[in-house]
């Protein structure tokens, strides 16, 4: 398989945080974002082709993991998210 | 750019855009679900921002089906004709923060996407040795017993299935006590165990045993001397849990497994609030029996584990009688999809351990730094350095804690463990650590857990903030400290 280029683990990064958005809880949303902006962040600097070939296929893997929820089965009433967000 | 305006415009807008086009492949074995597009989504209730926006696309597709089953409506009613977000501290309607992680901790998306096709397609016995149906469900089993075994340092076959944390203390217990019982009779405990291990012990006691409850210090440590000093001829198990889940205490368990090594005494632990949270090792700890918990570690509820040393063997009487499952240990149909999702929660807990911890750190930090530097005169519970940071219990003098909870109803706090909320005494582990019974009174235990923002930490500190300082405007025992009146000299008159 060919090394995994710059644009195409920036495709997954967008991938998954587009998939993220997804989550019909706040708690999920906000951590799976977050978590994916960070383990992204500190993996950032990582030259050994066999380690990114490794991350990226955890990535994809969570990707498909995110996808195949059914997002709104976590969807319970997140208006109280509304009063968080009113709040500040 | 783009992408961080996108962030932002997503803290925004919490509900998906997509509603009904965004569903994903139903899970295998779900049947279709028969409900057209608008029952399905429209009955729950939309964040109000978006309601506006949603609706209208839902209603424009009426002829699309979303894949699975329609949700129940929330309890609360489910009118999705609220009005929009306009919060107040009356919205009974909204639903609460979950700041309280000792009790239970939510799924992990990653657990449940592991749990469902045992809950779906993959429904064999995993006992059933004769088809594929069994082959593949004990394949999964031994996958999540290797993968649990794996987060403690242990070997897979010292992992015994249990119906959860109470199973396994019971096991524990009465397990190795009944089994030595000829010859050993003495039982050491502490004053700060969870209940189940307590009335075990009870229960032990009427059966003939000699238990020690060892007290703790002021900072709900145990004193090793006094454990050292504890020690009998026929002692034949120590038991002490790992982190208190009132507390957030740690013990040293390291300097515990040594000393009971060294008397060669069984040593067990109740890690239900500590795995997955801090490292643990029984090899490097000198643990026998551990006690495990599903649902603490963002696992399903009614599965635990117990982990029995087989070297130097530990032996057990098992308290369940059967079919010889689970090493004859613990007999009884394991629940593969329960076990699958325990195996997952344990094996995401090792590979976030460090992330979340060092997260959940800086939010605990954030919340009692700030609530103590607004408000005067509260006492944090229990030591200060040795803790696991995400359980944090605070003492607000002056104030009742009954009523702190009540007027902090948008988030879900607890004033003490589940098990003992419902009576009215003060806790028993407030008791213990030496508390004065008014300030035991006013005790609320704030859980930071993996999925808690830090909004969420911000809102809690200053509602919490708000609240304290109305109801000490309110309390006359806050005016006599204000006025330099020692409560404790009062003499209060007999009506």
């Amino acid at each position: 398989m060919a090394a995994s280029s710059r644009a195409q683990v920036l495709r997954l990064y967008r991938a998954l945080l587009r998939e993220s958005q997804r989550f019909g809880g706040y708690n999920y949303r906000m951590y799976a974002i977050r978590r994916i902006r960070d383990a992204f962040r500190e993996n950032k600097n990582i030259k050994d082709s066999e380690k990114i070939e490794e991350l990226v296929n955890k990535a994809k893997a969570n990707l498909e993991v995110i996808h195949r929820q059914d997002h709104r089965l976590w969807l319970f009433s997140p208006r109280w998210a509304c009063t968080l967000l009113n709040y500040f | 750019m783009l992408l961080w305006r996108r962030l932002a415009a997503l803290r925004a807008a919490p509900a998906p855009r997509r509603l009904s086009a965004a569903a994903p492949r139903p899970a295998p074995g779900q049947a279709p679900a028969p409900a057209p597009g608008k029952a399905a989504v429209g009955a729950e209730p939309l964040s109000g921002r978006a309601a506006a926006a949603a609706e209208p696309e839902a209603r424009a597709r009426p002829g699309r089906r979303s894949a699975g089953p329609p949700l129940p409506p929330a309890p609360d009613g489910g009118s999705s004709s609220l009005p929009s977000g306009r919060s107040g501290d009356g919205g009974g309607a909204l639903r609460p923060l979950y700041m309280d992680v000792q009790a239970t901790t939510p799924l992990d998306p990653r657990v449940l996407d592991s749990m469902l096709p045992y809950l779906t397609a993959y429904y064999g016995n995993p006992h059933s040795r004769t088809h594929a149906y069994g082959w593949e469900s004990e394949a999964a089993m031994e996958k999540a017993r290797q993968q649990v075994a794996d987060l403690i340092g242990a070997d897979s076959r010292e992992i015994i299935f249990t119906s959860g944390a109470t199973e396994s203390n019971n096991m524990a217990i009465k397990g190795v006590a009944r089994f030595y019982k000829s010859r050993k009779k003495h039982i050491i405990t502490t004053q700060t165990e969870h209940k189940c291990v307590l009335d075990s012990c009870r229960s032990l006691e009427a059966e003939g045993f000699r238990v020690t409850y060892l007290p703790v210090k002021k900072n709900g440590l145990i004193d090793l001397k006094e454990l050292e000093a504890a020690f009998q001829p026929d002692t034949t198990l120590v038991s002490v849990m790992t982190v208190n889940n009132e507390i957030g205490v740690k013990q040293p368990i390291h300097d515990i497994g040594e000393i009971c090594r060294a008397h060669k005494v069984f040593f067990h632990t109740d890690a239900a609030q500590a795995i997955g949270k801090i490292p643990m090792d029984v090899n490097d700890m000198k643990i026998d029996l551990m006690s495990i918990s599903a649902h603490k570690i963002y696992g399903p509820k009614g599965v635990g584990a117990i982990y029995v040393r087989r070297r130097p063997r530990v032996r057990l009487e098992p308290l369940q009688s059967g079919g010889g499952q689970e090493r004859g240990l613990r007999s009884g149909t394991v629940p593969t999809p329960l076990a699958v999702g325990l195996g997952a929660a344990c094996e995401v807990a090792q590979q976030e351990m460090e992330y979340d911890h060092k997260r959940i750190s800086q939010l605990a930090e954030r919340l009692v730094t700030k609530i103590m530097s607004e408000v005067p005169d509260v006492v944090m519970n229990g030591d200060r350095e040795h803790r696991y940071p995400g359980c944090i219990n605070l003492s607000f003098a002056y104030v009742e804690g009954e009523s702190l909870l009540m007027a902090l109803k948008d988030v879900a706090l607890s004033s003490g463990s589940a098990c003992t909320s419902a009576s009215l005494e003060p806790s028993y582990v407030l008791r213990a650590i030496g508390t004065d019974e008014d300030l035991a009174h006013s005790s609320i235990r704030f859980g930071i857990g993996r999925f808690t923002t830090e909004e969420e930490v911000d809102y809690t500190v200053q509602k919490c903030i708000q609240h304290v300082k109305r109801l000490r405007e309110m309390s006359p025992l806050w005016e006599m400290v204000q006025d330099g009146i020692d409560l404790k000299s009062i003499k209060w008159t007999q009506h």
